[in-house]
């Protein structure tokens, strides 16, 4: 006999998908942590990779970098600074509350080895971007002096959690609210002009840090790492939304990416790309700000 | 029955037109162009069928579907019962009845179309697919008896959707793992809703859970999991249906400006994405007014037609060869032209012009002509030196082929693949260098239609079938 389909059984296909908060921690003003329930992702997870959410049915899909797991406890911690639509919706979100869409971990793990003397440099909420792998650099055996900066002392994050995994940890602010007055550029220039040894350098940050510092770097023909934030749609190579130059080669940073040779990248490129949609986004930004108000 | 009435009779019915939107009014929605047969429209076009008895259009078919009997179920006016047949052999009816290139197939065999127009079977096959899903009367065969064997599936385009279909009907159980947020594949991603509602590929993927195919969705295979951590995990066969899906650019200075899309990220951001809802929906798209779009397939036209949609005021198709050699569907063609769409002919980008802020202003491209066949048979285009001319553009698509996606090949150890990436496959069983481990579709074939993908998906399902059936 044929059955109507209404009685049968309803496969929960999002089973394994269901993307719990299981923490919210506002960081600062903007900058939220968020411990999300994905255990596939935590069990295959390495440092550099990163995932890409949805929020609902409507929402864009947004890569963020994966910050933290626990692969016992089957959960993933990503931060984010609330920039347009999308973060400000997840800022507003609680624990127990669920993101849609969770994909990942994608992108390739960064390359951890022993280097010997490696810098760790992260701006703004780019110091949880390259938290992850600072701690897989220190846990390799070399020895890791971490600088940090933001614009002001209010907007530093994980100064802590950074100060516990580095041999020695600089923190700039562009105010000189806290600690050095100026860019971690500065900080990282005033240590090569000292002569200090530095085998490796990892710059996560704002375009124009990423670029300065990368710039910094070059004379002495220090390697230096960093890791770009283009935008993306599907992240597994299939649209070319993220495309970089890289040595004078089209890349893309989903599947070729997230990191490359810092002086290998077109980073006017970069900085034009990540333009494209401005005047979109500040649209659905402040449309969702009075939708909000009118609440 | 049918066969027995007067021949002449038969013949003096045309073949019956689509009713489609007006280009004038649909050049500015997103809605679906045409509008579909109305019950009389298909029984009379259904009558035109002069029921072989060794019917030809079903050996161009490459799922097989049982075209004299669901035609004659319409012109008995069993509306439901011909759904019921399609789906014997097809999962995917309304999409089959609207994408695949029928002129090609089973119209191009049908024994009419010697003296005459052959029958619409496509038209007549979404009619009885829509009629089913719009009087909510859907139902599924009865389960067969489940065996505890597992089948994974990597992708769920139409290649992962047709054998998911099929082998779960065997009593198997059958597992799609998808990378998107969404099943689908190009059909959610890729075609537009103007020729491929969602709605309609969104019923006939229910229909496939209803028949307890289970569906992972962001579930990037050789990323989430590997293949042989599904096989660890007591799988007993896989079968790699992922598509070309990797956007091929031409590697001429400033491709890279900002609003020069891929095709791929073009129709992903509109139809996946729906940016051209936003700002209900939030991703965004650039709305170009003077669009530029390279290449001559149906991607293209399907590219073209929703820059258009987006508010083009001028979009443009440049193409290095003549409509001649151009591989779009007629059709589609015609409906762009319809529409209002710019065709420049042996033409090809150079180089891409952009501003200080880094967007395309313009398109330098050269004329062409044409020599002698080249490897694909079609005359090769050759630059004409000196002849090279700018075009002002706001925003370019490069719709000129995918290639095959790295991802899984490179995850999975031991599966052979060509130079180009291809998987390689032993014969039409689908069967790859290693056991148990099958593929079909574009990431065997390079870029093709969605029927020779669910033909590749069906044979596929068959060779698993006894494959495991041995086993």
């Amino acid at each position: 006999m044929e059955g109507a389909v209404d009685s049968l059984f309803f496969y929960d296909y999002r089973r394994e998908t269901l993307n719990k908060i299981i923490e919210k921690k506002d960081l600062s003003e903007k900058v939220v942590r968020m411990v999300l329930e994905a255990p596939l992702i935590a069990q295959k997870r390495k440092a550099g990779q990163f995932i890409i959410l949805k929020v609902d049915e409507k929402g864009e899909r947004i890569p963020l970098t994966i910050v933290d797991s626990d692969a016992q406890a089957g959960t993933i911690t990503i931060i984010f600074q609330v920039v347009g639509k999308t973060t400000a919706v997840m800022a507003k979100m609680k624990a127990g509350d669920t993101i849609q869409d969770v994909q990942g971990p994608l992108g390739n793990p960064t390359e951890i080895k022993n280097y010997g003397r490696v810098v760790c440099i992260g701006g703004g909420v780019g110091v949880g971007v390259v938290y992850p792998l600072t701690a897989a650099l220190k846990k390799a055996g070399n020895e890791v002096i971490s600088i940090i900066g933001s614009r002001t002392k209010d907007l530093l994050i994980l100064e802590k959690e950074m100060g516990a995994i580095s041999d020695r940890l600089i923190v700039a602010t562009d105010d000189g609210s806290y600690g050095f007055h100026g860019f971690v550029s500065q900080v990282l220039q005033e240590m090569i002009d000292k002569g200090e040894k530095i085998d490796r350098v990892f710059a996560i940050g704002p375009v124009p840090m990423m670029k300065v510092i990368s710039d910094v770097t070059r004379p002495q023909g220090i390697k230096t790492i960093v890791s770009l934030n283009s935008i993306m749609v599907d992240a597994t190579g299939m649209c070319g939304a993220c495309r970089v130059s890289v040595a004078g080669k089209t890349k893309f940073t989903c599947v070729d990416g997230p990191e490359f040779d810092g002086h290998e990248v077109d980073f006017k490129l970069l900085a034009d790309r990540l333009k494209m949609y401005c005047d979109q986004e500040r649209q659905a930004y402040e449309q969702h700000k009075c939708g909000c108000d009118g609440n | 029955m049918e066969t027995k009435e007067p021949k002449e009779k038969k013949e003096k019915v045309p073949r019956q037109k689509m009713p489609e939107q007006d280009p004038q009014k649909r050049v500015r929605n997103f809605e679906e162009v045409p509008l579909g047969f109305s019950e009389q429209t298909a029984m009379l076009e259904a009558q035109r069928c002069i029921q072989c008895k060794k019917p030809s259009c079903v050996g161009g078919c490459p799922v097989d579907v049982k075209i004299p009997q669901f035609i004659k179920q319409i012109v008995e006016g069993n509306f439901i019962e011909a759904g019921k047949t399609l789906k014997e052999t097809n999962s995917l009816p309304a999409v089959c009845g609207r994408v695949c290139p029928q002129e090609d197939q089973c119209e191009k065999a049908c024994i009419l179309g010697k003296k005459g127009e052959p029958v619409a079977i496509g038209r007549l096959e979404r009619f009885a697919a829509d009629y089913e899903r719009s009087t909510g009367k859907v139902t599924v065969p009865p389960k067969v008896k489940a065996n505890s064997k597992k089948i994974a599936i990597v992708g769920a385009g139409p290649a992962g959707l047709t054998i998911a279909g099929d082998l779960v009907k065997l009593g198997y159980d059958v597992t799609i793992f998808e990378a998107l947020h969404k099943a689908g594949g190009v059909l959610i991603y890729g075609i537009p809703e103007f020729r491929l509602p969602k709605a309609v590929v969104e019923a006939e993927v229910e229909y496939l859970r209803k028949l307890g195919v289970k569906i992972e969705t962001n579930f990037v295979i050789g990323r989430t999991k590997t293949i042989d951590e599904l096989f660890a995990e007591g799988y007993d066969a896989v079968f790699i249906g992922v598509g070309a899906g990797a956007p091929v650019f031409m590697n001429i200075p400033g491709e890279n400006l900002s609003s020069i899309y891929s095709a791929n990220e073009y129709l992903t951001r509109s139809n996946l994405m729906k940016a051209y809802l936003f700002p209900e929906y939030d991703t965004p798209i650039v709305r170009g007014k003077r669009v530029a779009v390279i290449g001559g397939g149906n991607v293209a036209m399907d590219s073209v037609r929703t820059a258009l949609r987006l508010g083009a005021e001028k979009a443009m198709i440049i193409y290095r060869r003549t409509d001649v050699e151009m591989p779009a569907r007629k059709e589609e063609v015609h409906h762009a032209q319809e529409e209002g769409v710019e065709f420049l002919m042996l033409t090809n980008p150079v180089e891409y012009i952009g501003n200080a802020a880094g967007w395309v202003t313009g398109v330098k491209c050269i004329k062409m002509e044409l020599g002698g066949p080249d490897a694909s048979g079609r005359k090769s285009p050759i630059p004409i030196k000196g002849s090279e001319f700018v075009i002002d553009v706001d925003t370019v698509v490069v719709a000129v082929g995918t290639m095959a996606n790295p991802i899984v090949p490179a995850t999975t150890p031991g599966l052979a693949t060509s130079k180009r990436g291809y998987i390689i496959t032993k014969d039409e069983s689908g069967l790859t260098s290693r056991e148990g481990i099958y593929a079909g579709g574009d990431i065997v074939t390079g870029s093709a239609t969605v029927i020779l993908a669910m033909g590749a998906g069906r044979k596929a399902a068959n060779a698993i079938h006894d494959y495991l059936s041995k086993k």
